[in-house]
């Protein structure tokens, strides 16, 4: 049956997994609508549906149905294949997740971490292939700054990021999850999860760091020409991005999908989809109260946090890590 | 906007027509500009005490590719006409326009030569809301009334609509100093 497990059962996953993924999708806008309408002391949508709950079904469907504009000035194969090249890494990245100790990844292959950095490093060229097919200034300016923000944290995002592997010692995500750290190792990583956290702001677009759609300078930077489910379709590539973000910090982090001090590991093997569930909604909460909390900067001001302290410390942070490894874990 | 148009109307049509129609209610998204002090009052209408994000409106678009609603806040003078109208034909159907404040209405207490005597002289109106300004109240109660109007609407409206002919063509905006109303004597 050999056909069984190379074929039929990653496709069912695969399929299992982006279902998940896009009601996750949706879930999250709602999440973030509710969560900032309570940041502001609002009540947030709460029309369609119990609580709001049928806001996301409301969206998409009227995204749908909305008339489809292709302007007449745009590079058409380009500006079509953009979003969907834009929605792609986001999910292909999901092939190496590990999901729980019954629930290996997908594609459970040892160099799962390369292949993060890998798909994250195509996910830029939806942007820029946007902005520039648009044919249009303000997405074109769009596309630059993202491109420039993405290649600029990048850098520092790489580098935390080889302390880390330099710590465990493998490229393998279960192993990483798994892999038994000693107190210091937890807390030296720890420090790191913030500057990490930025990192990962500016790589994802998201607020503070939205400087490539920011509406008061390029109304809706590489994304002005996009409307319907074409626009839909960014939207879902930034907001899965936000889940699968999450769920490597996670999975870097704080554990995965096992328990602090392996509670229950043995009982509820089955549970760890759940916790890593839980530990991603966490997360995202962190994403949305960071969008409601802080404001955005400047664009020369991104660029020389990028460039002046973050990548040095990284750099710091890496030999410092280097060192701890070679004394204390030898 | 595509194929639904040239379906005949049915069972299974007046479903999709009621599930598009709920979707369209609950997910207005307007545009995200302002005119005059009008625009004041629709930014109240957006913060924390009277949260147009009840209705799923909170999602001011800055581009009119993906709005739907565009809420005319305020008084429409002749230089700023030509960029109403283009934004509006940038807007994909369907698309709904709210004047709010009673300039953007008829043109309130500004007859002369600077502005635009109402922006239904430009561009169709769906919901008039009077006031100077018209309070957040006002302004949810319009867009109630534009819920009740998309609720009630078919796909075949947009076959068989016919637009009423426009006063002047967009193209002739230039000359927008015939769209006055006569002066009082």
């Amino acid at each position: 049956m050999d056909w069984l497990n190379l074929i039929v059962i990653p496709v069912v996953r695969s399929l299992v997994l982006i279902f998940v993924l896009l009601t996750g999708f949706a879930y999250l806008t709602w999440y973030e609508r509710k969560l900032l309408a309570r940041f502001h002391v609002r009540y947030g949508p709460n029309r369609a549906g119990p609580k709001g709950l049928l806001q996301p079904v409301a969206d998409a469907v009227k995204a749908l149905f909305k008339e489809e504009i292709i302007p007449g000035h745009v590079d058409k194969v380009v500006y079509l294949l953009a979003p969907a090249l834009a929605l792609a890494p986001a999910l292909l990245i999901w092939a190496v997740i590990p999901l729980g100790k019954d629930f290996p990844a997908v594609a459970d292959v040892p160099i799962g971490f390369l292949w993060i950095l890998a798909v994250a490093g195509i996910e830029s060229y939806g942007v820029i292939l946007a902005g520039w097919s648009s044919n249009n200034n303000y997405s074109l300016l769009g596309a630059l700054r993202s491109s420039a923000q993405m290649i600029s944290y990048e850098l520092p995002l790489g580098l935390f990021l080889i302390s880390i592997l330099l710590l465990a010692g493998d490229f393998s995500l279960v192993n990483l999850a798994e892999a038994p750290r000693q107190w210091w190792e937890w807390i030296w990583l720890w420090i790191m999860f913030p500057l990490f956290f930025i990192c990962v702001l500016a790589e994802t677009n998201r607020s503070p760091f939205d400087l490539p759609e920011t509406e008061n300078e390029l109304i809706a930077g590489f994304q002005t020409e996009y409307g319907g489910i074409k626009f839909a379709l960014f939207f879902m590539a930034e907001y899965i991005n936000m889940i699968t973000t999450s769920a490597i910090m996670a999975t870097l982090f704080f554990g995965g999908y096992a328990l602090p001090f392996g509670i229950g590991s043995e009982i509820l093997p089955w549970l760890g989809p759940f916790i890593l569930f839980g530990k991603v909604v966490v997360l995202l909460f962190l994403f949305i109260w960071v969008r409601a909390s802080i404001g955005r900067p400047r664009y020369d001001q991104l660029m020389h946090f990028s460039w002046k302290t973050l990548l040095p410390i990284s750099l710091a942070y890496m030999v410092i890590t280097a060192l701890l490894t070679v004394f204390l874990k030898a | 906007m595509g194929l639904e148009e040239k379906l005949p109307e049915g069972i299974l049509t007046t479903q999709l027509e009621t599930l598009v129609n709920w979707s369209r209610e609950n997910s207005t998204w307007p545009l995200l500009f302002g005119l005059a002090c009008c625009a004041i009052e629709m930014i109240a209408t957006g913060s924390a005490r009277h949260d147009i994000s009840r209705y799923g409106s909170e999602l001011f678009r800055a581009s009119p590719r993906q709005a739907d609603l565009m809420i005319v806040s305020g008084r429409v003078s002749n230089k700023m006409a030509p960029v109403i109208k283009r934004l509006h034909d940038q807007m994909s159907e369907p698309k709904w326009v709210i004047a709010m404040g009673i300039c953007a209405s008829a043109g309130g207490p500004f007859n002369n030569y600077a502005i635009v005597q109402g922006v239904d002289k430009i561009i169709p109106v769906d919901v008039y809301v009077p006031g100077c300004p018209p309070r957040p109240e006002s302004l949810l109660y319009a867009l109630d009334r534009l819920r009740a109007k998309q609720g009630k609407e078919t796909f075949r409206t947009y076959v068989d609509f016919k637009a009423p002919p426009l006063s002047k063509q967009p193209d002739e905006i230039s000359s927008l100093e015939s769209l006055r109303r006569p002066q009082l004597a």
